[in-house]
């Protein structure tokens, strides 16, 4: 089980190596991330695969501004801008 | 193991409609190769009524003679349709699809070693209502890997046919087919059931396909850690955009001087061509309708076509190895600042040798916001047809000076020029999605999928298809615009007795001087506004059109360049190179255009945009040029 005691964060502001389980997803009352409400991000993020319980590692950082990020999540890897990351809430540590 | 082409005995074969099975899948799950391994060559695309979505459909027949339609939908992980191409694969699912039949059963292909996501979509399919078959594609791989699969519960857990195939070999082909008759034969009618889901549907139905697949698939014992390995170089901040930037040099280099060869093989034989029937015809307005109008119109078009499969060769091999993702991720920073998607990247590259493959290749991009940016600005990019013009009044008007000993002016004019293209396209992209999207971006999400050899056959045959839709479609228009342009030089002839330059008492002549007077503010003579039409056939034609006005205007035709440096003052020169920069100056690209977004309204922005900036730009270069004391 993810280690209870240790604080939430979002994936957007993590570095690389990072890894976690995915504990919820969040969204800021004004949409930040561009064309989309936030209701249709939350479902490209679960359809993508960002549900509660997944394992994520972050693989690769962009080179400007360390923007976009390579995740590995469960057993695929996705490329996704810092921006939409930030609405991926994690729990920090391995899943056993 | 492959489906009979052969159809048996005539007595056999079914006399109702023929079956028809749709594809739906994930991105990257094989979906084409299976298209390709069930139809073979037999294969019609097309685009759907009123969208420019492709519509991919073949046909086999199947052991016993009886037919069946296959029909490839676009790539998707959920029925939740989010662009166009996603639409239609909901609406043809769900048989709402206009002027489509409804397919009889539904082939859900998934990636053996990648389920999680397409055991939801299949999940999903099921709630529909229609007969459902799982295809288990690359279960090579699966194996490979040490990736076991229990058939018989998964297809218990999904209640659907289960069927494991490897369609870059033609594995499992003919069970596939049967399994989706015998489902399609059964169907009970579930009725559909199917309504958008919603977040909290999405989460339980990816619970759902979680907990099958821990139920049916034990994990690979031998897991592939090259994608890993080669993504931390390929991905890596610096060398993967250093190993980028050489694949694209590569890559620019075939499309621009690999094809070269073959080009002027086709103009020379088409020159040829039309020498010849010149030899034949008497000269008059009907030789000149043949040898100038169609001969040189077909072409002119048919010169593209090495340019276009060279650069899609590429594009389908870094596809289908599972680079284009890549590249997308590497630039996504860069090309994200002027609001335009990371796969903008190879289109807006290959828009430097000519912006009409670059359009076409814009289909890479799956937003359709995106993808029309991509396309309104791709034609700012210096294309090769371009140099022409430029090379021949940089040379007559920069003097071959060096600055500060190294630099030559004339090369860093040619920069300038290149530059004012680039840093035009980023901000018009910015404006355009100001102006259309309200700003709207698009969010970056994509899968980065495992790194595969790309299968010859089915490279060979994606590339030959480009060409196939390159010449029926965008070759009508652009062969039509070419017609025009011809019968606006030619018609009507010179009189008897005539002193000036053809081109000057036809309809383009007529045209030049008509627009001279909104031309003079720019500096442009008479002359050089009856080249421009001409010059809208393809850019580098003014050139030709600019000899045949001065030519026959009595002058030496020896030296174009020595002319015009006589005639023209450095401001309207530098003021014509503005205008090259920006001016909608070839048809074949407002035809592509027209052809790409399936609507006029695009095209007519497009030339109105790139007039305006052409005017404004030629306007203020001159202007500016008179008053520094260069009139």
């Amino acid at each position: 089980m993810p280690l209870p005691d240790r604080p939430i964060v979002a994936l957007g502001e993590q570095r690389r190596g990072f890894g976690g389980v995915v504990a919820g997803l969040r969204f800021e009352s004004t949409p930040k991330a561009g064309g989309v409400s936030n209701a249709e991000l939350e479902r490209r993020l679960l359809e993508m695969g960002f549900v509660e319980g997944a394992r994520v590692e972050i693989l690769h950082e962009g080179l400007i501004g360390r923007d976009p990020i390579a995740v590995r999540l469960d057993d695929m890897r996705v490329a996704m801008r810092r921006r939409e990351a930030c609405c991926v809430l994690i729990r920090p540590g391995a899943r056993p | 193991m492959t489906v009979s082409l052969v159809a048996r005995a005539p007595a056999h074969v079914d006399t109702k409609a023929p079956l028809r099975v749709a594809l739906v899948g994930n991105p990257n799950s094989g979906k084409t190769a299976m298209f390709n391994a069930l139809t073979g060559a037999r294969q019609k695309v097309a685009n759907y009524a009123g969208v420019t979505v492709e519509r991919k459909e073949g046909r086999l027949i199947a052991p016993d003679g009886a037919p069946v339609v296959v029909v490839d939908l676009p790539g998707t992980y959920s029925l939740r349709a989010r662009s166009p191409d996603e639409v239609v694969t909901r609406d043809a699912v769900l048989g709402r699809l206009e002027g489509e039949v409804p397919p009889d059963a539904v082939i859900c292909v998934a990636d053996a070693t990648n389920l999680r996501l397409v055991l939801r979509l299949a999940l999903e399919l099921r709630s529909v209502g229609r007969p459902v078959v799982l295809a288990l594609n690359m279960i090579d791989i699966a194996e490979r890997q040490g990736l076991a699969i229990d058939q018989a519960a998964l297809s218990a857990a999904l209640g659907m046919p289960v069927v494991a195939t490897v369609a870059t070999r033609r594995r499992g082909m003919e069970a596939l087919v049967a399994a989706a008759r015998a489902a399609a034969a059964s169907s009970g009618g579930a009725g559909d059931r199917w309504t958008e889901p919603s977040a909290s549907d999405l989460r339980d139905l990816h619970h759902g396909a979680e907990r099958i697949l821990k139920a049916t698939v034990r994990p690979p014992k031998r897991p592939d850690t090259w994608s890993g390995r080669l993504d931390g170089v390929l991905l890596h901040p610096v060398a993967g955009l250093v190993i980028l930037l050489a694949l694209l040099f590569v890559m620019f280099q075939a499309v621009f001087i690999g094809a070269k060869p073959i080009m002027d093989l086709i103009s020379g034989g088409f020159a040829a061509l039309s020498a010849g029937v010149a030899h034949v015809l008497p000269p008059g307005i009907l030789r000149s309708l043949i040898c100038d109008g169609i001969i040189a119109g077909v072409g002119s078009v048919l010169v593209f076509l090495p340019q276009i499969m060279i650069l899609f060769l590429f594009i389908i091999l870094l596809e289908d190895a599972g680079y284009m993702a890549r590249a997308a991720f590497l630039m996504d920073k860069l090309m994200g600042g002027a609001g335009l998607h990371g796969r903008a990247f190879i289109p807006l590259l290959s828009s430097f040798a000519c912006a009409i493959p670059a359009i076409m290749a814009t289909r890479v991009i799956d937003q359709k916001r995106d993808r029309f940016t991509t396309i309104m600005v791709a034609p700012l990019m210096t294309c090769s047809a371009r140099i022409p013009v430029y090379t021949l009044i940089i040379s007559a008007f920069v003097p071959q000076r060096t600055l500060l000993g190294v630099i030559s002016l004339q090369g860093l004019v040619f920069f300038g020029l290149y530059a004012a293209g680039i840093v035009s396209a980023l901000l018009v992209a910015v404006v355009m999605r100001k102006v259309f999207w309200r700003g709207a971006s698009e969010p970056f999400l994509m899968e980065l999928p495992a790194y595969k050899m790309p299968d010859a056959v089915n490279v060979a045959r994606g590339v030959i298809q480009r060409g196939q839709i390159f010449l029926r479609r965008a070759g009508t228009i652009i062969l039509s615009m070419m017609v025009l342009v011809w019968f606006l030089s030619t018609v009507p002839g010179p009189p008897l007795g005539a002193t000036r330059a053809a081109i000057d008492y036809s309809f383009a002549g007529m045209i030049g001087h008509a627009i001279e007077p909104v031309m003079a503010p720019v500096g442009f003579s008479w002359q050089m506004a009856v080249a421009l039409i001409p010059g809208m056939a393809a850019r580098e034609v003014a050139v030709g059109a600019l000899a045949t006005v001065y030519a026959v205007s009595g002058e030496s035709a020896a030296n174009l360049g020595a002319n015009l440096a006589h005639h023209w003052s450095l401001a309207s020169a530098l003021a014509f190179l503005a205008w090259y920069v920006f001016a909608p100056q070839c048809a074949s690209t407002l035809g592509v255009v027209k052809r790409e977004t399936n609507s006029w309204r695009w095209p007519i922005i497009l030339f109105a945009y790139m007039a305006a900036l052409a005017y404004g730009s030629a306007f203020i270069v001159y202007q500016t040029a008179v008053a520094l004391g260069a009139g």
